[in-house]
């Protein structure tokens, strides 16, 4: 007859003022790092942020974060851990560090679990960092939350922004908003990404440059908001993401 | 104890398809609980009896537990998930995400864990009585 859980899913989002998917067409383009350096920014700001790594088969924000040995609290549902000043959920705390393949079907059944079970409460922004693509996990994500909305990240390669201008066009063909997009490792002067950007009406948030030093970063909070792309990112959350009542 | 977060789940979703139906009153809520997210049964019934409203009042929670039925998408066989076997933690993964399955568990014919959840997975309402 049907699935209870997806009436309360809108339930368990409620308190959440911004939830934004961080997305691209393409993988290896930086979204985990942008979507982790954006929720640790806006933390550090004084915003209440919570960090969802949705690509359920290749995790990779605990890795950024440095997180190791966490659970989240069992209470009536499950509240995600606070780290570093953020309630962060991702399915490292079940899967640990053993591979989890999974087919279409069982991403949109993890999703729809931790939808309807993750109590999240009271936050300014919600960040979700999505897998690569258009597939189910993005499908599932536009028809279970009806109030999200999208920051897309590219490279400045055209491969990039190709499958790009695919989501961008999905994005708009199902009136969700994008917030904008970011021009993330750039390595030289063009303008070829910021002109595809503004003229599909798009928000062209600011370009980052690749940065050597981020590697050492990865597992060091701190030192991370410290690089060049950590400050970037920074600038490009205080132009951008100020929660109204800040 | 995330029963309780899927207890308020089937409340809130049985009284959004009674109140399509035209519901005055909510008699009977079937359920099936698939085994291979080994819900509590005793919490679950508890829980849904805390958190039913006065639609519910005079309502029955009828739990039927389904086995788990897997199919190896490889070889094609299929066998009953036991979680008897599993260690605690492994079970407990599987219980709060039962698609966690597929990093712990592996078709016993051919080693794959590339299977499919042919029935039993989890929570599922199967049905709402009430009078109008």
């Amino acid at each position: 007859m049907a699935d209870p859980r997806i009436s309360i899913i809108d339930r368990r989002l409620k308190e959440v003022s911004n939830i934004i998917a961080v997305s691209s067409g393409k993988g290896g383009v930086g979204k985990s790092l942008v979507a982790s350096t954006l929720a640790l920014t806006l933390a550090k700001k004084g915003c209440k942020v919570g960090l969802f790594d949705m690509d359920f088969t290749s995790p990779s924000t605990h890795v950024i974060l440095g997180v190791e040995g966490l659970q989240p609290e069992e209470e009536k549902g499950i509240i995600p851990p606070q780290v570093y000043g953020l309630r962060y959920m991702s399915i490292v705390y079940y899967s640990g560090d053993r591979t989890a393949p999974l087919r279409g079907a069982d991403v949109s059944n993890v999703l729809i679990e931790l939808l309807a079970i993750t109590r999240w409460n009271n936050l300014d922004f919600l960040i979700i960092d999505m897998p690569p693509g258009i597939s189910d996990a993005t499908l599932d994500l536009v028809r279970l939350i009806k109030r999200i909305k999208f920051l897309v990240v590219t490279t400045p390669s055209r491969l990039a922004f190709e499958t790009v201008r695919k989501l961008a066009d999905l994005l708009t063909e199902l009136k969700i908003p994008i917030i904008g997009v970011i021009e993330n490792m750039k390595m030289k002067e063009s303008s070829y990404i910021r002109h595809q950007v503004e003229s599909r009406c798009m928000p062209f948030l600011g370009e980052i440059l690749f940065d050597a030093e981020l590697e050492e970063a990865l597992g060091n909070v701190d030192k991370l908001l410290k690089t060049e792309f950590g400050k970037k990112v920074g600038e490009i959350a205080a132009e951008n993401m100020n929660p109204p009542d800040k | 104890m995330h029963e309780w977060a899927l207890a308020e789940a089937v409340i809130l979703t049985a009284s959004e398809i009674g109140e399509k139906e035209g519901l005055k009153e909510i008699r009977e809520v079937r359920i099936k609980v698939g085994e291979l997210q080994q819900i509590e049964l005793d919490i679950l019934e508890f829980a849904l009896s805390q958190l039913k409203t006065s639609k519910f009042a005079n309502a029955i929670f009828t739990v039927e537990t389904t086995r788990a039925e897997l199919k190896c998408r490889v070889c094609k066989h299929r066998w009953i998930f036991n979680s008897e076997k599993l260690d605690e933690s492994t079970a407990e993964a599987i219980h709060f995400i039962p698609e966690i399955a597929h990093a712990y568990v592996k078709c016993p014919k051919c080693g794959s864990p590339d299977f499919e959840v042919l029935q039993g997975r989890g929570i599922w309402l199967e049905s709402i009585k009430g009078v109008k």
